[in-house]
């Protein structure tokens, strides 16, 4: 039984604190993106959180330059776009993709254009790597409480609102008539997957967290008709594939062509994919 | 009309008053005035474009009015919210949507609360009697997007009703239904709304259906309303002096009809300059039908 | 050496076809909504490329065959529903496994962003062929087949019942779309290729509503945008793709407000040729 345990996880994986910081701040954000990615999957904006991602790149980069942790940088900038995206409409059906996908360019110029001067006036290197494909095994374990503080927010802000959210998904009419504040509800929701993208962003990067936030929770809502457990599963299916990514990223490790291993967000994002893949149809009730 | 709204009496759950909305330059509503008591069922008949969708918005709230008053239990506009019920015309839902039929009803007594909701036995049974008031247990475990256009109607419904309100308002509800489905939907409001004692306002661009459990009726059209009950109502004097051309009411079997006067055609100048002929309509409506 | 140098020639040259093909070809990726379909296009021609270094076969190959896989992939998923999801799904494990192939190699870092943010002065004489015979090819498909394929996506029942199967336009689009974004890539990069394919068109859209003139508008506005973009990168030293984000923005900026100021409305994304340019289309279209 130990030779089994050996041949799966490579010697010294419990041991080592990187992985350790790994599995804690991937495993909060996880369960976050899970539970807050199923909302934004319910609304349709999947595209909005790939969008917010992308501009927090931004945040990120710009966040090098000055010298503190990435976090603040996607966070901020993350939370920024999710109030201007409001603005300009993003909650309206109409001309939205346009409109999300000229932010996104721009904010993705902003921030190649940090990224360059990252590069090139300060001492970081790989600033390109980290911020785009995230920076599992090197999070500092000083960071997580911060993690978790953002993570308790964007779970929190969900949470609270869960009923009226619930409703204004589903028909922003009938909760109109409730008294439901819809357009302010709708923010704060943007809000919570902008701080949740940042998130993920530090663990498997900006431009893969798009599969954190969605992917689980797509599949939750494939696998049950009843909200909260969809929700549930959501966090579950995402917290197998950080964990699992995480050890094969650390196995990886002798894996040819034998450098540095392969890098954990791959891992990651084809795990959830292949749970998506592997999930049943939900059936097809014939009205009548 | 003139001078203060009528004190409303204790079975009076809807007051509207001299309602006047002017919306984008166009006069929508003029000087609209009916009330309702507990358990009515009253048909709010008019054509598309008369002002149904604009007078059942500025009941709800979400439409301020710009003059008159609207007064629901006697509570005005701000403290109305857990009074008045609301079934939309139709709500576009995705088939994969995680939410199942007894979800929508169980947010219907909750969706504006802020937390998340405890599990409570005594929230189940409610849900469950609502269910089965309106009949739609069988399929209560299915995806709302689902649902048929007549089993999505009953899930509203039992939506609105299940948090008891004292004035239910439904946005033509027949308009995609079968004729099967629909006396089966205008029966169990009926029903309902007599057990419940609701006020029921039905809006309805034909009023036959509604014929068989209409206790009064407010007809709409270019913006100005004429109340009572359907003799009083639908009569050809009434309706030529509404429309501002002659038209006839003619009786077939049990079923009524409103057709345009001889030399049917011509644009009659509108009451005011406000609303050029013909304005308030977009589509022609369907009760002038052309005689022959 | 100046910006105007031989040195530099084969970059203008490149990015001139570059901007052409963005024109005409973004022109109908505004028209048909797909702007999401643009996006992820080029993000798995980043794959592509990254497979292509490894293998040391050339990049163009490998983004051009990735991009063809790519937009086929997408339009298959897409009519079996659900298109959002699986389609962002597949698309990010694309990038995933493009960023695997790119770790194995020992130029990690720079050449992802060369990939991804563009490289103006990585553009060699050699390259100026393959990439005026394939936007050649874009640009001629897409005006050969104008009017069907303006018909197509406006109204789809009236093509229909004028011979003009949709599937296949869509086809057509979507080929088109993947060669446009294979010669682009390098130029501008992956992530920023499908700005200059919305930003131009959705700024022309809003100053005309007559098709032709917008798409030659279109073509005229990307042609500025990378002409200035390219001139600022030269001289900053500060990546192409930021600027041609940048100027996008404005483009798209300046449009909405331009059509704010004169309907006291903004723009809804809806049809381009006047109802009287439409019906003369269905008159004229035979095929």
């Amino acid at each position: 039984m130990s030779h089994l345990l050996q041949l799966i996880v490579e010697p010294g994986f419990f041991g080592s604190a990187p992985v350790r910081s790994a599995l804690i701040a991937g495993g909060i954000v996880a369960v976050v993106s899970g539970i807050v990615g199923s909302f934004a999957v319910l609304r349709g904006q999947s595209y909005a959180g790939h969008a917010l991602a992308d501009i927090s790149v931004a945040g990120g980069s710009a966040s090098f330059l000055v010298g503190v942790s990435p976090l603040w940088g996607f966070a901020g900038v993350g939370v920024l776009a999710a109030g201007v995206m409001d603005m300009i409409g993003v909650q309206r059906p109409r001309g939205r993709d346009l409109a999300t996908g000229i932010v996104r360019g721009a904010g993705l110029g902003l921030g190649a254009l940090f990224l360059y001067w990252d590069t090139t006036h300060t001492s970081t290197t790989g600033a390109t790597i980290t911020i785009l494909f995230g920076s599992m095994f090197t999070i500092p374990s000083s960071l997580i409480p911060v993690i978790a503080l953002f993570s308790a927010l964007a779970l929190g802000l969900v949470l609270v609102l869960y009923r009226p959210l619930l409703l204004s998904s589903t028909a922003a009419d009938l909760a109109a008539a409730r008294g439901i504040r819809v357009r302010l509800v709708g923010v704060l929701c943007l809000v919570a997957i902008a701080l949740t993208v940042s998130l993920s962003a530090m663990t498997i990067g900006a431009i893969l967290s798009t599969a954190l936030l969605i992917g689980p929770a797509a599949t939750g809502l494939r696998l049950t008709s009843r909200p909260g457990l969809a929700m549930v599963w959501a966090a579950l299916i995402g917290l197998a594939a950080t964990w699992l990514g995480v050890l094969l990223a650390y196995d990886s490790f002798y894996w040819p062509p034998g450098r540095h291993g392969w890098p954990v967000s791959f891992f990651v994002v084809t795990l959830i994919f292949v749970f998506y893949l592997l999930s049943p149809r939900p059936v097809r009730r014939v009205p009548g | 009309m003139t001078g203060q709204p009528p004190a409303t009496s204790p079975a009076e759950v809807l007051s509207v008053h001299g309602l006047n909305v002017r919306l984008g330059g166009r006069q929508i509503l003029r000087d609209v005035s009916f009330t309702m008591r507990e358990g009515e069922f009253t048909g709010l008949i008019g054509a598309n474009g008369a002002g149904k969708t604009t007078l059942l918005k500025v009941i709800l709230g979400l439409q301020p009015p710009t003059t008159g008053t609207v007064r629901v239990a006697g509570q005005t506009r701000s403290r109305r919210a857990g009074l008045v019920g609301y079934v939309p015309q139709k709500i576009a839902l995705d088939p994969d949507m995680p939410l199942r039929a007894r979800d929508l009803v169980g947010l219907g007594l909750d969706g504006q609360r802020l937390g998340l909701p405890l599990p409570s036995a005594r929230r189940r049974k409610l849900v469950g009697e609502m269910l089965s008031a309106v009949g739609a247990e069988r399929f209560a475990d299915a995806r709302v997007g689902n649902l048929s256009g007549g089993e999505q109607q009953r899930v509203l419904i039992a939506h609105a009703l299940i948090s008891r309100p004292r004035l239910l308002l439904l946005d033509e509800p027949l308009a995609n239904l079968d004729i099967g489905s629909e006396q089966d939907v205008v029966s169990v409001l009926g029903q309902v709304a007599k057990e419940q004692q609701v006020a029921v306002l039905i809006s309805a661009h034909d009023m036959n259906p509604l014929l068989p459990v209409m206790d009064r009726l407010v007809y709409l059209a270019a913006g100005r309303a004429a109340t009572g009950t359907t003799a009083e109502v639908v009569r050809t004097d009434v309706l030529s002096d509404l429309y501002g051309q002659h038209v006839d009411v003619i009786r077939v079997h049990d079923r009524i009809l409103v057709v345009a006067g001889r030399g049917g055609g011509t644009r009659v100048p509108a009451p005011s300059a406000d609303a050029p002929a013909g304005h308030c309509e977009d589509e022609p409506d369907p009760h002038l039908a052309e005689s022959a | 050496m100046g910006m105007f140098s031989s040195f530099m020639a084969s970059t203008w040259v490149v990015a001139s076809i570059v901007a052409v093909v963005a024109g005409v070809v973004g022109f109908f990726v505004v028209l048909r909504g797909a702007a999401f379909v643009a996006d992820a296009v080029p993000q798995g021609a980043f794959t592509g490329a990254a497979a292509a270094s490894l293998l040391g076969v050339s990049t163009l190959l490998g983004v051009a065959v990735a991009a063809l896989v790519g937009a086929l992939g997408i339009g298959w998923l897409g009519r079996r529903g659900r298109r959002d999801v699986a389609t962002a799904l597949a698309l990010v494990v694309m990038l995933g496994l493009g960023a695997l192939f790119l770790s194995f190699s020992s130029e990690y870092a720079p050449e992802i962003y060369s990939l991804l943010f563009g490289e103006v002065l990585g553009v060699s004489v050699t390259q100026i062929a393959p990439v005026a015979i394939l936007g050649g090819l874009c640009v001629l498909a897409t005006l050969a087949l104008f009017r069907p394929l303006l018909l197509s996506s406006l109204m789809p029942e009236l093509a229909e019942a004028r011979g003009v199967r949709a599937g296949r336009m869509e086809l057509v689009f979507l080929i088109v779309l993947a060669l446009a974004t294979s010669m682009t890539l390098p130029v501008t990069g992956a992530l920023l290729i499908f700005s200059l394919m919305i930003g131009p068109p959705a700024a022309a859209r809003s100053l005309t509503s007559r098709p032709l003139p917008a798409m030659l508008l279109s073509v005229l506005t990307a042609l500025v945008v990378v002409w200035l973009s390219i001139a600022a990168a030269y001289q900053t030293n500060w990546p192409v793709g930021f600027f041609v984000g940048a100027l996008g923005a404005v483009c798209y900026a300046v449009g909405r407000s331009w059509s704010a100021v004169r309907r006291r409305r903004p723009v809804p994304a809806g049809p381009v040729a006047t109802a009287l340019e439409t019906g003369a289309l269905a008159a004229n279209v035979r095929l």
